[in-house]
């Protein structure tokens, strides 16, 4: 009986496991047997035409790939910073604590309200207007939480005794952040980051106020252009277009192309996470 | 004078506490120059914070208090005057558990090196010098740009020394150096301090009562935060005065 329940226990684990792998299958073959037909050189390198029934994506690929660099310029050098400071150098007292409890809690919040906040402060308050500059600041917003959050998470991991072991040889408190903590936390800290940007990349609501448009008739040129981005791109094909039935096929592709970026993204994170691990 | 060893570092009315903890009473005690003086006492009976109350490596806790003087020749290290990275250039620590860098072996040794300014052309040689004098070098020569977590524990340990060593230091600190290694990396680890002897201060806590008799030149035993006796390691370990050292070191409790 005993010996019975132990099996069935341990092949629970197993089943749910098939089950979501089988989701994800399911997910992944319809996506890639009705995208795959669609794409082609043109479809990524060529304009859309033909009232966007025709043609290629290559300004959403682009607007998706600008956007998400801004993104990054902005929130990892502040987000890894602020990561710094609580890890290493903030006491632990309540502010500090009541700090970290609301960075997480940002974490929470639905990406919805980012797009309104961006569209109250880059937009309106700071006169960017709807534009590239202004949804990539919202998008950067959005990924602060996450990228401070993994990336304390990391620098904790670093064991105590590897800082004593600095700062015995006569290193500085900086020194020893610099040269030790981090680059010892830094497998976790580029995985925390790129997942962070590649979900950021297919974020639709923040973006939707404050910068994303149907259709431009080229590449975006300025930070102050409206531009085209992938998510967008596809819930607009997919329910806002006039001949959806026609576009279908289009919104298959795009939607292939989006998920390859992320798994992209989600390579290098790999293999950042395994040079260093050689290197260790 | 002319008997007793010229102290290199020493300890007045030295004392630390954690929060509301008194964890170390009073503490007057002398380090002779150039000799091994052990640290025993019972778990908890605060030798590890006195061996880092000699580095200053109770600056890193916000909760930690020290008073009292704790004199290298005769300038007191909490002095204003010197900086916390001076103190621990010239007072070197080997911890307990081997703790070298995440880089290559070459790169844990030159790492102390050029944080203190050393000319490149001088690091190369002073770490081949620190490898060697920890015997480390005819294992390690081939493999220099080998990261250093792929040592065995006690070649780790070793590192860890010649790293402390390669800033010619005036005191070194080993917070029990052996705990964490097997019997023959211990019997490399014990031969290596006692060679090292001829150049500095070493000050060692250790649980075990042989490795303080086979290695140390004086021991100190401490009780419950307070310095019991002090004395030559033959003496504290044969005829000792207090019957608390006695009880310890013959081993009632501990």
């Amino acid at each position: 009986m005993k010996q019975a329940l132990q099996k069935i226990m341990s092949l629970l684990p197993a089943v749910c496991t098939a089950i979501v792998l089988l989701f994800l299958l399911v997910i992944v073959w319809d996506l890639f047997s009705k995208g795959l037909p669609v794409i082609s050189f043109h479809f990524v390198f060529d304009y859309p035409s033909d009232g966007m029934t025709k043609g290629g994506i290559l300004p959403a690929i682009i607007g998706t790939f600008l956007l998400t660099m801004i993104a990054t310029i902005f929130s990892v050098p502040f987000g890894i910073a602020c990561a710094v400071y609580l890890s290493e150098y903030a006491q632990n007292t309540i502010p500090t604590r009541l700090i970290r409890a609301s960075i997480r809690n940002l974490a929470g919040i639905p990406s919805i309200i980012y797009g309104l906040f961006g569209l109250a402060l880059f937009v309106q308050s700071l006169r960017f207007g709807t534009s590239l500059v202004s949804a990539g600041l919202t998008l950067g917003l959005l990924s602060l939480p996450y990228i401070i959050t993994t990336t304390e998470e990391a620098l904790k991991r670093v064991p105590f005794s590897l800082r004593e072991g600095t700062l015995a040889v006569g290193a500085t408190q900086l020194e020893t952040i610099k040269d030790v903590v981090i680059p010892s936390a830094m497998p976790g800290i580029l995985t925390g980051v790129v997942l962070t940007l590649s979900r950021a990349a297919g974020e639709t609501a923040p973006i939707l106020f404050t910068g994303v448009a149907f259709y431009t008739s080229g590449l975006p040129g300025s930070l102050k252009q409206e531009f085209m981005a992938l998510p967008y791109h596809l819930y607009m094909l997919s329910t806002q277009h006039q001949a959806i039935e026609q576009v279908r096929p289009l919104a298959y592709g795009t939607a292939v192309i989006l998920i390859l970026l992320v798994f992209v993204m989600n390579l290098i994170a790999f293999f950042i996470r395994y040079k260093y691990r050689q290197n260790e | 004078m002319n008997e007793v060893q010229l102290p290199k570092i020493s300890a007045r009315m030295l004392n630390v506490s954690f929060g509301d903890k008194h964890v170390l009473k009073d503490i007057t005690i002398e380090f002779p120059s150039k000799q091994i003086t052990a640290l025993i006492g019972p778990s908890g009976c605060g030798k590890s914070t006195l061996l880092r109350s000699l580095n200053r490596m109770h600056d890193l806790l916000p909760y930690a208090h020290v008073s009292g003087e704790i004199l290298l020749d005769d300038r007191n290290i909490y002095d204003n005057g010197l900086s916390v990275t001076q103190v621990r250039r010239s007072i070197g620590m080997v911890f307990q558990r081997p703790n070298p860098f995440p880089k290559t072996i070459f790169d844990n040794i030159s790492y102390g090196l050029r944080i203190n300014n050393f000319v490149n052309t001088e690091i190369k040689k002073i770490v081949t010098q620190a490898l060697k004098e920890s015997y480390l070098w005819d294992e390690v020569k081939d493999e220099l740009r080998k990261p250093a977590t792929q040592l065995s524990g006690g070649q780790q340990q070793r590192l860890c020394i010649a790293r402390a060593i390669a800033l010619r230091p005036e005191v070194i600190l080993m917070d029990e150096p052996c705990s964490a290694l097997d019997p023959i990396s211990t019997r490399k680890i014990e031969e290596l301090i006692l060679a090292l002897k001829e150049h500095y201060t070493i000050i060692i806590v250790t649980h075990n009562m042989q490795q303080a008799q086979r290695i140390s030149d004086y021991t100190a035993f401490m009780y419950l935060g307070e310095l019991i006796e002090v004395g030559k390691t033959q003496d504290i370990f044969t005829h000792a005065k207090n019957e608390l050292t006695r009880n310890y070191v013959e081993g009632h409790f501990g």
